[in-house]
């Protein structure tokens, strides 16, 4: 099944990149079908294996990959439908592909259930932080297209991308909606968390490199918003921001556990 | 025979100065198109003239017309004929069609695939059949000119693009903002281009329009005109802060707005995006202003580097117009060729030959007590009666008067026995 939504993914992938060239609406219409028919198949996926482990399927590397792409699917088809930004399809699948991709290579390690991972504080965590991520992710995307835009229009050499990318104001609001969603959900992501750490280990912070990491995405997100309301960060910089908050997510994610350790640690082994 | 034969010059072949010369108003057209009409060599004649052409195109078997012309010209505009006999262009039959094509197509406008050029040539054809000067063959190379330059824009992208600075200018707001609507502009000083690019974001529905000026009356007037608001040259500093688009086009010989105050500027409204286009030459703005953040600029060069790639991309689809263009010549040639005489002649005994068989042939079904000679005697008066009816109507044609319009008669000849069955309208 989750090679099926892979195979979704892929398509749609194709789909966006011939609609990228040649901008033809019934071929980006399919592709979000496509998408949209990926997230289902990838939600039913990870629902089978959830019932098999009587939780949530975060039990290791590959089964947290999966998850994420899923929360980003999921996330993705939401913004979407909101915005229709239609360019943002080709970053979202692009980024779906990828991380499926890992999850098809990469070996899946034997996972025993394991009580930690259970429990309403735990489950809320994963949800909100992989959601808040996803929403987080999707506003580098946006940032992404309107630095493509951007850098065209200020070089006064509208090319390629000029026409087919909307207006920076646009492209600025969509990706600041999701920097805010994406904030809310992580705050209370990280919130939870700290709940179910004191629960599990008795205390709410034990300078683990993950929370601290994540603590440190989480500053460079509060500071982006606080200057956008206060010293007007917005377009350019707010969008470079933008790259910069994911990409210390995506380390916090895989980076932290392979280079650092942690008590994250058996969650992505 | 009377054929298509189109005088002309336009932007390729004579300086604005020469054009403004030759160039008539609508007035100036139906007054001399009634007097053309009287020249007995002249059958149809339409003008005309924009900015960037003045052509006049008409009917005649004469060649020695098309000096009657020029002389005509020449009196008229009171313009030695040696003065723009050089810029003059002459072009008979299928080149005098392909050529009115084109021009509507707007395949040979300065700008190519530029709209308006269609909405001239249909105000031309109206003027034509305003003072009666229009005839069958104009009448039927006017409208398809129409029917092509649609087919034109609707099946290449040849508009695609804008081609015009003030265009260019809107498009790009279009693409530094998400709402026009909600968006103020200042217009610094005067000048066409300019105001013709208020006036194209006004079409967008902007906000506001402000418009500052050193002389404050003409602020004023300006002002009335884009139903904004009028301001002090000085007080332009301080609108920085209220607007979002600035169109600048002044007589200064220094920058109008320089760096610093849009500095200044851009942190008291936020860093929300400031949008200058400058038109002047010499420049009004800073260039210095495009490199800080959320603000951009573009000048007078700038907007036609863009016009210019635009134009080029453009071309890449003449290709396809041109052919268009044409399929439509030989159409069109292949409908004047049976307006000739003899074709017309042929056509109409083809026709009564065909119905007199057919009747025949029904009435003779049922009539067979009757012999073979009997039959031929009967289908031999049918005929007779035929050619006798069409007779004098042939006749008519064949006696070509030298006072007639025969492409007229002929039309009508044609229409009353229905025998443009293969060409739709």
């Amino acid at each position: 099944m989750l090679q099926f939504a892979f195979l979704l993914y892929l398509v749609s992938l194709a789909g966006y990149l011939f609609y990228l060239v040649y901008q033809k609406e019934p071929v980006h219409r399919t592709s979000i079908y496509l998408i949209t028919a990926g997230v289902l198949v990838h939600f039913a996926a990870v629902v089978v294996m959830g019932a098999a482990l009587g939780g949530l399927p975060v039990h290791n590397l590959v089964q947290s990959l999966s998850m994420a792409a899923l929360a980003f699917g999921g996330m993705f088809l939401f913004v979407q439908y909101k915005f229709h930004l239609k360019m943002l399809g080709l970053f979202a699948a692009i980024i779906l592909s990828g991380t499926m991709l890992g999850v098809m290579v990469l070996p899946d390690t034997q996972v025993v259930p394991n009580e930690i991972l259970k429990g309403f504080w735990f489950y809320c965590h994963i949800l909100l932080v992989f959601t808040g991520d996803a929403a987080l992710g999707l506003a580098c995307g946006a940032g992404i297209l309107y630095l493509l835009q951007e850098k065209g229009i200020k070089a006064k050499t509208p090319g390629f991308f000029f026409k087919r990318l909307p207006s920076l104001d646009f492209l600025d609001l969509v990706s600041h909606a999701c920097i805010v969603t994406g904030f809310f959900l992580l705050t209370f992501g990280l919130i939870t968390g700290f709940v179910y750490a004191k629960a599990i280990w008795g205390r709410f912070w034990s300078w683990d490199f993950k929370e601290v990491f994540s603590l440190g995405a989480w500053l460079v997100y509060a500071v982006l918003i606080h200057l956008r309301l206060y010293s007007g960060w917005r377009g350019r910089k707010s969008a470079i921001m933008t790259i910069v908050g994911f990409a210390i997510i995506i380390f916090t994610f895989l980076g932290v556990n392979m280079f650092l350790g942690g008590h994250h640690q058996e969650f992505t082994k | 025979m009377p054929h298509i034969i189109l005088i002309g010059v336009n932007h390729k072949t004579a300086p604005v100065e020469l054009r403004e010369k030759l160039s008539f108003s609508k007035e100036e057209t139906l007054a001399v198109l009634e007097e053309l009409k009287q020249y007995p060599d002249i059958k149809e004649v339409l003008i005309f003239s924009t900015c960037n052409r003045t052509e006049i195109l008409y009917v005649s078997d004469s060649d020695s017309s098309v000096d009657d012309i020029t002389l005509f010209v020449s009196a008229h505009k009171n313009i030695a004929v040696s003065e723009f006999a050089s810029a003059l262009y002459v072009l008979h039959r299928d080149e005098a069609v392909r050529h009115i094509f084109r021009v509507a197509s707007s395949l040979d406008s300065m700008m190519v695939g530029e709209p308006q050029i269609l909405g001239q040539v249909k105000q031309a054809y109206r003027t034509a059949v305003e003072a009666g000067a229009s005839g069958v063959l104009l009448n039927r190379m006017m409208h398809k000119a129409f029917s092509i330059a649609k087919q034109v824009r609707k099946e290449t992208g040849i508009g695609d693009n804008a081609v015009s600075i003030s265009y260019a200018a809107v498009e790009l707001a279009n693409k530094i903002f998400s709402d026009l609507s909600a968006k103020s502009v200042l217009l610094l000083g005067a000048g066409e281009m300019a105001e013709l690019a208020v006036e194209h974001l006004m079409s967008h529905n902007v906000k506001q329009v402000l418009v500052a000026n050193r002389t404050f009356e003409n602020a004023v007037t300006l002002a009335e005109k884009f139903r904004g608001q009028a301001l002090g040259f000085e007080e332009r500093e301080s609108a920085l802060t209220e607007v979002d688009i600035i169109i600048s086009s002044t007589g200064a010989t220094q920058y109008v707005i320089a760096a610093d105050q849009v500095k200044k500027a851009m942190k008291k409204r936020q860093y929300r995006t400031l949008f200058f286009i400058d038109i002047a030459v010499p420049r009004d703005i800073d260039p210095k202003i495009n490199t800080l953040s959320n603000a951009y600029v573009y000048d007078i060069d700038d907007l036609k580097t863009i016009v210019a790639s635009n134009i080029q991309q453009r071309e890449h689809e003449t290709v396809k117009a041109e052919r268009f263009v044409a399929q439509a010549v030989v159409k069109f040639r292949k409908w004047l060729d049976s307006l000739a005489i003899v074709p017309t002649i042929k056509a109409i005994n083809d026709k009564m030959t065909a119905i007199v068989e057919m009747e025949c042939d029904k009435t003779l079904a049922h009539l067979d007590h009757l012999s073979e000679q009997d039959r031929a005697a009967i289908r031999r008066m049918t005929r007779a009666i035929a050619s006798r009816a069409i007779h004098d109507p042939i006749l008519f044609l064949r006696n070509t008067g030298t006072h007639r319009d025969d492409s007229l008669y002929l039309n009508v000849t044609r229409q009353l026995f229905n025998l443009d069955i293969s060409d739709e309208q």
